[in-house]
């Protein structure tokens, strides 16, 4: 698998108390556990099963991916900005690793 | 809608876009302007010329597709081919091979040492062979890097020519068709109207006489290849200029020519040349 490289697309600008569509995706296999190799053995699931993105430290999302998510997985949601501040996305791996990505945003 | 003549019978553009606007669906826009991200504008509409005297105009692809379809490729967030390009930029910088080199190392960073590539191929090699972008790596990995050469077909060919072709995006398609390049550009045109196929379908009957009219519940493009490797909705992935060949060829229900032929290769430059003005779209979106 290449370098998993998460993407975030915000609007360019916003008021205070908008609510702004956030799209977020990365690239990842979403092995889901169920599919064999050549060899017929049963390739290991791995998928990112948490994804959450806080603004300014509140939670705006907490999700959990299951196994039938397809790869790169996208996922878009409103999140209502009554300020300035920084969005925090985490994705969570099977394996253990964490992804993050931070955008700061600013409201006019 | 069926009454309507082939559209070369009509003189002027303005007749074709009559042609677009009544078909069933009102998808197919010719007036809409492809935009990347708000911010650069590609070359849809190309003056024809001696090189494609029954085409009226010349049109990208992109213009045949539902609005829907067209909106994908307007935003490189929501364009799949993106993430395909993401690993060829990868694999630009990995070494590999006994040689023990990358893409790189040669060829320097890949917006500056490959801009403009894309819209100059298939191109004549130093021996005066023409070749594909796909011949062009495999022969750097082969003789360059010491490494394997890659499948015409593979997720790591598509990948290098994605992320390559991304390079000349927005760029006019300027393939070179005289000179020694004359030959195998007359063996594409001859190609290119020989009927084939128990169906006896030439590639000019569909994408000279026909465009702009449904094929079965699409709509007929001009078959421009300005926007390969394009990602296809049908089967979610990038997909080659040979495969689409292949494709097109085998729908007429003919043995086709192999991936990576002479034969193609020569369809390739000339089937490139009747796009010429239009912009490489990079990574193209499409049914």
């Amino acid at each position: 698998m290449t370098e998993v490289r998460p993407r975030i697309r915000l609007p360019r600008r916003a008021s205070a108390g908008d609510s702004i569509v956030v799209k977020t995706l990365i690239n990842h296999d979403m092995e889901s556990g169920q599919r064999r190799n050549s060899a017929g053995e049963t390739i290991p699931r791995q998928i990112i099963n948490r994804f959450t993105c806080e603004f300014n430290g509140a939670m705006v999302l907490d999700a959990a991916l299951e196994g039938a998510i397809s790869a790169n997985p996208y996922i878009e949601f409103e999140a209502l900005v009554d300020q300035s501040g920084d969005f925090v996305f985490t994705w969570y791996d099977d394996n253990g690793d964490v992804y993050t990505a931070t955008e700061a945003f600013e409201v006019s | 809608m069926q009454h309507l003549k082939p559209a070369k019978s009509f003189a002027l553009a303005a007749a074709c876009m009559a042609l677009f606007t009544g078909a069933a669906l009102a998808d197919p826009d010719p007036t809409a302007e492809l935009v990347i991200d708000g911010e650069l504008h590609l070359v849809t509409r190309a003056p024809s010329d001696d090189i494609t005297p029954y085409l009226p105009e010349r049109y990208s692809g992109w213009l045949f597709r539902s609005e829907g379809t067209r909106d994908i490729q307007m935003d490189d967030f929501e364009n799949p081919g993106l993430l395909t390009v993401d690993a060829g930029l990868a694999a630009w910088e990995t070494a590999e091979g006994t040689a023990g080199q990358s893409c790189q190392d040669c060829h320097g960073d890949i917006e500056e040492g490959m801009a403009g590539v894309r819209a100059v191929m298939p191109h004549l090699n130093a021996d005066g062979d023409l070749r594909s972008m796909e011949d062009y790596i495999n022969t750097c990995r082969t003789e360059r890097m010491g490494a394997e050469a890659w499948g015409w077909n593979g997720g790591d060919m598509i990948a290098m020519t994605a992320a390559i072709s991304m390079q000349s995006r927005g760029m006019p398609v300027a393939v070179e068709i005289t000179g020694d390049a004359a030959p195998y550009w007359e063996q594409g045109r001859d190609m290119y109207y020989t009927r084939f196929g128990q169906l006896e379908l030439s590639c000019a009957n569909c994408h000279e006489d026909s465009f702009g009219q449904m094929i079965r519940a699409d709509h007929l493009s001009q078959g421009q290849i300005n926007g390969f490797p394009t990602y296809r909705l049908k089967n979610a992935r990038l997909n080659s200029i040979h495969n689409r060949f292949r494709g097109c060829i085998r729908d007429t229900r003919a043995e086709t020519f192999a991936i990576g032929s002479d034969e193609f290769r020569a369809l390739e430059l000339y089937v490139a040349s009747r796009g010429m003005g239009l912009s490489v779209e990079g990574v193209a979106v499409r049914n």
